[in-house]
């Protein structure tokens, strides 16, 4: 990476001695960028402004914020009720955490969608799935912080999944908590590395955005960068339009946060914790549902654990269970309905998760479970008989002619 | 071939004008919203509706003697009210005010002779002036002694001596009854 | 084809699974039209005030609100004395004093609704063994919200034939359950209103609603209103940013 010219003799004398301009300018203003790119490749830039609106709103809220036991839950109320502007920063952190997930999920199925796990950026999808991971855990300890019901029994509950494991599963809990059951030790550390790991996601957003911009934006076609013409620089073009889907997004989010504030809350986490009563329906927050039902679904302690972990893990090596050289499933025409159908399957075990564990929902829950894992061996199936649609020449062409896709014939494109 | 001006050229004239006008109605609209979306976050550190709910303290002078100083707490600062004798009134009023380093006549600091209400803070560097006591030291001018760097009050709570720069401030209060005083 | 009808059940399963505890085990609450709800909504001051007359008269017997200070009552529309009045019929403990005593002194404005018991141990000696539940976020932290609290008010009805309720015990059809520990708390004609309004057993129970949800809501009204503004403000930014977007990608496409 060379340095740029810039006309400003300060930002020259800067640049020279510390690029960050030429940084900047080739990764935000001159990186080309694939022309073809549709509005699902706006999720990855929403993701980023609602971490840094969570980060900001985060800090502000932590100003005035106790992680005590006794405390915590009225802190929480006088940030409500007193703090000028309190209500909206809580809000707009809690209902945050909501769209924040909203966006990386569909930002993550846009990847599986158009193959954007794939050769060469197994990395960046690795760095996703960190991401992710972390952004679980982040969540997780921000829910224990009010201090209600649902925040007390959901950490009891999910650090005594650590329990399961075999030998040290008592010990790991055990310090994991800082005592013997979740108490004030918990709610400190808690809020501890809930108040670090969010810089830890940003460090790791900096590695996905160097790792991005090392092997190139993937496109809707899925066909590589051929030359100049395929591609645009980032700016104007892009910021623009990531731009205009923050407006978008924005209205939706505020929409909720001013007029639906507890859309994704359950009343029982506005009663204070109370370790002596146990409330009758535990739920998980909505993004862990999915992961909540497989392990409901396993009937074994620690089987249901290397499920729920394992649903997660098996992304991992989606770049080798997935044989095919072909990235866009437009032209699978199998991955696509298997892709639409893993889809519905991740949003029925999700409902599945929200309902109490009786009646139909069990061996629904198991059946939708199996159907989960099911996924990917039937992709390793796939990927070797599919018989992909022919592919476009370049990204060029099919842009600028207007044409359907299907017309430059051109049976694979190369690895 | 794509960058910007390439693109403007292609246009028609007026179009590209038209686009500029756009894109700077645009950016101000957005910068604007953004310096105003960052007031909630800052104003948030600013005292909240409890913190000013407790800015008002109210005192019973009843038990305070003459000659005696009782501190209160307000706003999370102490308060020096004195009970003070008639010689203290006398020599505070008898000072050549055209002598201090922050010229006040003693009647302009109280509303009530025998009462002297200050807020305790030294105007240096903001310890707490010693003199509240009975066997406080209390100056050479009789009023308050700050240990911190020696600067000396008189018995109407102004600098007389030592580097403070600034008499002992007078909080806003009122006499709700003779012998009841709101502070702030 | 495939792909149109599973989106659509994708979206069916999102929306189902988006509406919390279908209401399968309870009854469906009745829905009241409330002046607070929807974007445009606000509180009406005069039935928030006539709400608060009935929590200080009927449920402030038994029942706390300990995150309200009496200072909030001045959005309801009370003045700086009545509210000081209003604190001031209550003790709390203060000091210790110079002498290294608690006291007692009368509530001020910037102290929190005294609770009727010094302790939870307390409230559930005085009230046959059940803890009256403090009010400060009720209809936060119930399903049906203002609707349950309604449902609650005017639920006591005859249990019917068969239902055994137990010892000191009351049948409620709108709780989880149906007995509470609660004695029926209103009647018609259980408070005079101040302002002459007709006090019908249904008019008590929605006005203590209304109160509720604003005592747990404190910021309805300014964040309604904000929101509005901020909405407004956004639709127009988007709608340029969006001008902005089609021009500049205008030779691109």
């Amino acid at each position: 990476m060379s340095g740029s010219q810039f006309n400003n003799k300060v930002i020259q004398w800067f640049d020279d001695r510390l690029p960050i301009f030429s940084m900047l300018q080739h990764s935000a203003v001159e990186y080309p960028t694939p022309r073809n790119l549709n509005y699902w490749w706006n999720f990855g830039s929403l993701a980023g402004l609602m971490l840094v609106i969570m980060i900001l709103s985060g800090i502000f809220l932590a100003m005035a914020y106790t992680p005590n036991e006794a405390l915590a839950f009225n802190s929480v109320e006088r940030i409500m009720r007193d703090v000028n502007y309190g209500w909206l920063l809580r809000y707009m952190h809690m209902n945050g955490a909501s769209f924040f997930f909203v966006c990386v999920y569909i930002h993550i199925f846009r990847g599986l969608y158009y193959g954007s796990y794939k050769a060469p950026r197994e990395v960046l999808w690795w760095l996703g799935l960190v991401i992710y991971l972390t952004m679980m855990g982040t969540a997780f300890m921000g829910y224990c912080l009010p201090w209600g019901q649902l925040s007390f029994w959901g950490t009891t509950v999910i650090t005594n999944l650590f329990s399961a494991i075999p030998v040290v599963g008592d010990a790991i809990t055990t310090w994991l908590w800082g005592g013997f059951s979740v108490a004030n030790p918990t709610l400190n550390r808690f809020f501890a590395l809930h108040y670090l790991l969010p810089f830890v996601i940003f460090a790791l957003v900096f590695l996905h955005v160097v790792a991005l911009h090392t092997t190139k934006s993937n496109n809707p076609l899925g066909i590589d960068v051929k030359g100049p013409q395929d591609t645009i620089p980032f700016h104007p073009y892009y910021t623009i339009k990531d731009l205009f889907g923050i407006g978008v997004l924005l209205m939706v989010y505020l929409g909720v946060v001013f007029f639906l504030p507890n859309f994704f809350v359950e009343p029982t986490n506005y009663i204070p914790a109370n370790p002596m009563v146990t409330p009758p329906h535990i739920v998980p927050e909505w993004y862990f549902l999915p992961f909540y039902a497989i392990l409901r679904s396993v009937p074994d302690k620690l089987g249901g654990v290397i499920a729920m972990f394992g649903a997660i893990v098996i992304f991992f090596f989606l770049p080798w269970i997935d044989r095919s050289k072909v990235r866009s499933a437009k032209f699978r025409p199998i991955y696509k309905q298997l892709f639409w159908i893993f889809a519905l399957v991740c949003v029925v075990l999700g409902y599945i998760g929200s309902q109490p564990p009786e009646g139909s929902m069990v061996p629904l829950g198991r059946v939708f479970s199996v159907a989960y894992f099911a996924f990917f061996p039937l992709l390793w199936l796939i990927s070797k008989v599919e018989k992909p649609k022919p592919l476009p020449q370049s990204i060029a062409a099919p842009v600028l002619k207007g044409a359907s896709v299907g017309h430059a014939a051109q049976p694979m494109e190369k690895a | 071939m794509a960058n910007m001006s390439t693109h403007t050229q292609g246009l028609p004239p007026g179009d590209a004008s038209r686009r500029d006008f756009l894109l700077y109605a645009t950016t101000a609209v957005g910068v604007a919203g953004t310096a105003m979306a960052l007031w909630p976050f800052i104003n948030s550190m600013n005292p909240s509706a409890d913190t000013l709910a407790m800015s008002t303290t109210e005192v019973d002078l009843s038990s305070v003697a003459e000659g005696q100083a009782i501190t209160v707490t307000w706003r999370g600062k102490p308060v020096f009210i004195r009970h003070r004798t008639a010689a203290e009134i006398e020599e505070a009023k008898a000072v050549n005010i055209g002598d201090l380093r922050d010229p006040e006549a003693d009647d302009k600091r109280v509303k009530k002779p025998q009462w002297l209400i200050v807020v305790g803070v030294c105007t240096h560097l903001g310890c707490i002036p010693l003199g509240q006591k009975a066997g406080d030291p209390r100056g050479e001018f009789g009023g308050w002694f700050c240990p911190c760097h020696g600067s000396q009050y008189d018995t109407s709570g102004r600098i007389r001596k030592g580097p403070a720069p600034l008499n002992l401030p007078v909080p806003a209060y009122t006499f709700l009854t003779d012998t009841t005083v709101r502070i702030g | 084809m495939m792909r149109k009808f599973l989106l659509s059940t994708m979206a069916a399963a999102f929306v189902a699974a988006a509406t919390p505890a279908l209401a399968a085990e309870k009854a469906e609450l009745e829905h009241h039209n409330w002046s607070f709800q929807g974007v445009f909504g606000q509180y009406d001051k005069a039935q928030l005030r006539r709400g608060f007359q009935v929590f200080r008269e009927i449920c402030s017997n038994c029942h706390s609100m300990k995150l309200v200070a009496y200072r909030n009552l001045s959005a309801l529309g009370f003045t700086e004395d009545e509210i000081k009045a209003i604190a001031a019929e209550k003790q709390v403990t203060d000091g210790p004093n110079d002498q290294g005593d608690m006291f007692q002194r009368p509530a001020k404005p910037s102290d929190h609704i005294v609770p009727p018991f010094p302790n939870d141990q307390a409230a559930r000696v005085a009230n046959n063994g059940a803890l009256p539940p403090d009010l400060s976020l009720m209809t936060k932290a119930r399903e049906g919200g203002p609707d349950y609290v309604y449902a609650i008010l005017t639920g006591f009805v005859d249990a019917p034939a068969g239902f055994k309720v137990n010892d000191g015990m009351y049948y409620n059809q709108a709780f989880p359950g149906h007995q509470i520990a609660m004695p029926p708390p209103i009647s018609d004609e259980a408070v005079t209103y101040a302002d002459g309004t007709k006090a019908t057993k249904e008019q008590i129970a929605t006005d203590a609603a209304a109160f509720l949800n604003w005592a747990a809501e404190p910021e309805l009204d300014t964040r309604h209103s904000l929101g509005l503004k901020v909405l407004g403000f956004l639709l127009v930014l988007t709608a340029m940013l969006y001008a902005l977007k089609r021009k500049i990608w205008a030779n691109v496409h």
